[in-house]
């Protein structure tokens, strides 16, 4: 499943014509835009708004130094995000997983405000009850109450999820970018190295090397599972950017004598990405979904770490006298990767051109 | 085809090289001695240490190590456990099980899933459409740990039609988890299979079938799967490892004894030994795998070929 967005079609774009205009050597001096919410970048801005707005994106972009500029300027090059942004709106799909994906993010920031005891303040005289007003979800058999600590568990998942497809995702497009853009030695180089990490599956080899590890938090976790992960999101990358670079506005951006940095960050990526995002976002539900099993297997988090599979590799010695204590993380942790695969598939319903 | 397979061949070996000694790096970075692992909390004496680290090859370069540990490979020599049995005649034992397991989890997704895909192809924006996108939905988000939970529960215990679990029934009592163990694949084999038959029944060469007057069972059996098939083939590849990492899983949870109850179990002890000889032949396997679905790509798809 993480093969998804192979065929995710590569937008084709007219180029912008201001986008290719040479920029003027000097900085004009003023301070660039920084937005601070990516998702009203999304929304269709008017003409006169956006033109004023391209000038300090332009200014940003010579100053900026990261990978982060193509990602940013997606939405002012593209009608694309305005369009999937405007489709987005009236999809139910959308709004439930965009609904779900908020509601865990904040529960996984704030587990306090929605937790109703503290799930490591457990009194075995509550040993094992069945949910009720006081225990929504019932004690487990140390007499936590498990509804808070179903709620914590959510902190773990969501960061390991989100922490590791970000590096997944930087080491991709990097990866990706150059081995697709550059081709030849480089590419050959790049793709033996994919190669090798890929015919190693990642739950495999994520028991390989975290049995051999004795103490293992969320950050080793999260590193085994991003050094797994990356060669698929990789050949993705690089297989968009090989469609996109054939284009003849990659081709005009170099008569006009722009450097192939430039040309990556500003004509490639932006209109590569879109099949890389909604392999993420899917991605996001993988690692978590990966991350439990391997807390379940007995080599990801150990305890008195609070993570759903724990729990639920506890619960499994009771599934017949307490099956409640499975059903609830197990239910949380499914929602939590549903949420995940279907913003994924919202997303390409929305970004690929060819579903419409 | 000739040029290609050899090209393919060819490839296989830097991976195949590559793969074991990625394997044994990452296991030989890891801090902690292993013969101290070994000794627990009483010291060894110096002779021991020194002869245990003789016997296995510890106080060589790590290059003759990796060197020393392919050469074993390739003689078919996986290591040992801390009872001294070998890791092959482990595997040997095990494996018809996972065998067995990974063939009825194919059949399903085989059957069911491309079944349900084609159907759902066929019937683009019909009820029956909708039902197969919801339905694998569902089943691609719930992880294959607490979906074989609860297929416990419900057909094990709340309803009685399949052993809860063991293997004293032979096959039937291999049909729960195999259905567990191919859901996430025969959900995704189905929606890949439909995304694809709707692809192609747009294509010129459809459109010519059925001006030709030929029936729909043939342009559909006969003109359009044949090319929808090629990426539910190449899938197929991919599959195996998610089966591999899955059959570790769902042996656990159905208590089977196979190749996958034997990883977990080597785990809990840890063994790392097992692990990583275990880990190293399913690597292999994997890895042989994708080369044959690569060289059968080539057949089905001669664009490949001519790249």
């Amino acid at each position: 499943m993480t093969d998804n967005g192979k065929n995710a079609n590569v937008p084709d774009q007219s180029p912008d014509p201001s986008s290719e205009a040479p920029t003027s050597p000097d900085p004009s001096g003023e301070e660039p835009t920084l937005y601070a919410d990516t998702v009203s970048e999304y929304l269709p801005q008017d003409p006169v708004a956006a033109a004023s707005d391209e000038a300090s994106q332009r200014e940003r972009f010579r100053q900026s130094p990261g990978m982060d500029v193509g990602l940013e300027d997606m939405p002012r090059t593209a009608s694309l995000w305005g369009d999937a942004w405007r489709q987005l709106r009236r999809r139910p799909m959308f709004i439930i997983s965009a609904i779900l994906i908020a509601i865990l993010v904040v529960i996984s920031f704030f587990p306090g405000l929605f937790a109703t005891h503290d799930p490591r303040d457990c009194n075995l005289i509550d040993s094992l009850l069945l949910p009720s007003s006081e225990h929504w979800f019932g004690t487990d058999l140390q007499g936590c109450d498990y509804y808070s600590r179903t709620l914590y568990g959510t902190r773990v998942s969501i960061s390991i999820g989100i922490l590791s497809v970000f590096f997944i995702t930087i080491i991709a497009v990097v990866g990706g970018s150059v081995s697709g853009y550059y081709g030849g030695k480089v590419d050959s180089i790049i793709g033996r190295i994919t190669d090798i990490w890929f015919v190693i599956p990642t739950i495999l080899g994520g028991i390989v090397i975290l049995s051999l590890v004795r103490t293992r938090g969320i950050v080793t976790v999260s590193l085994v599972l991003i050094v797994l992960g990356w060669a698929t999101l990789l050949r993705l990358v690089r297989s968009s950017v090989l469609a996109v670079k054939a284009n003849d506005y990659v081709e005009a951006a170099r008569a006009m004598g722009a450097s192939n940095t430039r040309i990556i960050m500003r004509h490639v990526l932006p209109n590569a990405i879109a099949p890389v995002i909604i392999v993420s976002a899917i991605y996001v539900g993988v690692i978590i979904a990966a991350e439990a099993a391997l807390s379940f297997l007995g080599v990801g988090l150990q305890l008195p770490a609070i993570s759903w599979g724990l729990m639920i590799s506890t619960a499994q010695q009771r599934i017949i006298t307490a099956p409640y204590l499975l059903v609830f993380p197990g239910a949380f942790l499914s929602v939590t990767v549903f949420s995940f695969i279907l913003m994924g598939d919202a997303l390409r319903d929305a970004l690929d051109p060819k579903l419409r | 085809m000739g040029r290609y397979l050899i090209r393919r061949l060819l490839q296989f070996i830097p991976v195949f090289f590559g793969a074991t000694f990625l394997i044994f790096a990452l296991v030989f970075i890891m801090p902690g001695d292993p013969i101290r692992a070994l000794s627990g909390d009483k010291p060894l004496a110096p002779e021991v240490v020194q002869a245990l680290q003789e016997r296995y090859h510890l106080d060589e370069p790590f290059f003759v190590q990796y060197a020393i540990y392919i050469g074993n490979v390739f003689q078919g020599d996986f290591g040992t456990d801390f009872r001294g049995r070998p890791v092959s005649e482990l595997m040997a034992d095990r494996l018809p099980v996972t065998i067995r397991l990974a063939l009825l989890a194919f059949g399903f997704e085989v059957v069911i899933g491309l079944t349900a895909g084609v159907v759902a192809g066929v019937r683009k924006g019909k009820f029956f459409d909708s039902l197969v996108l919801v339905s694998t939905l569902v089943v691609l988000a719930i992880p294959v740990f607490v979906l074989g939970f609860i297929a416990q529960i419900v057909f094990g215990v709340k309803l009685g039609w399949f052993p809860i679990s063991g293997y004293r029934e032979g096959w039937w009592s291999l049909v729960l988890p195999a259905l567990v163990l191919g859901s996430l694949s025969l959900a995704y084999i189905a929606r890949l299979s439909r995304t694809s038959l709707v692809e192609n029944l747009r294509a010129d060469y459809v459109r010519t079938a059925k001006a030709k007057g030929l029936s729909t069972p043939r342009v559909i059996g006969i003109h359009t799967l044949r090319n929808s098939l090629i990426p539910v083939v190449t899938y197929l590849a991919v599959d195996l490892g998610a089966l591999m990492g899955g059959a570790i899983i769902t042996e656990t949870i159905f208590n089977l004894p196979g190749v996958g109850r034997a990883v977990f179990e080597a785990t809990r002890a840890q063994e790392g030994t097992v692990v990583v000889g275990i880990a190293t032949f399913l690597v292999i396997v994997y890895m042989v795998a994708n080369l044959l679905v690569d060289v059968l790509y080539g057949v089905l798809d001669p664009r490949i070929r001519y790249d």
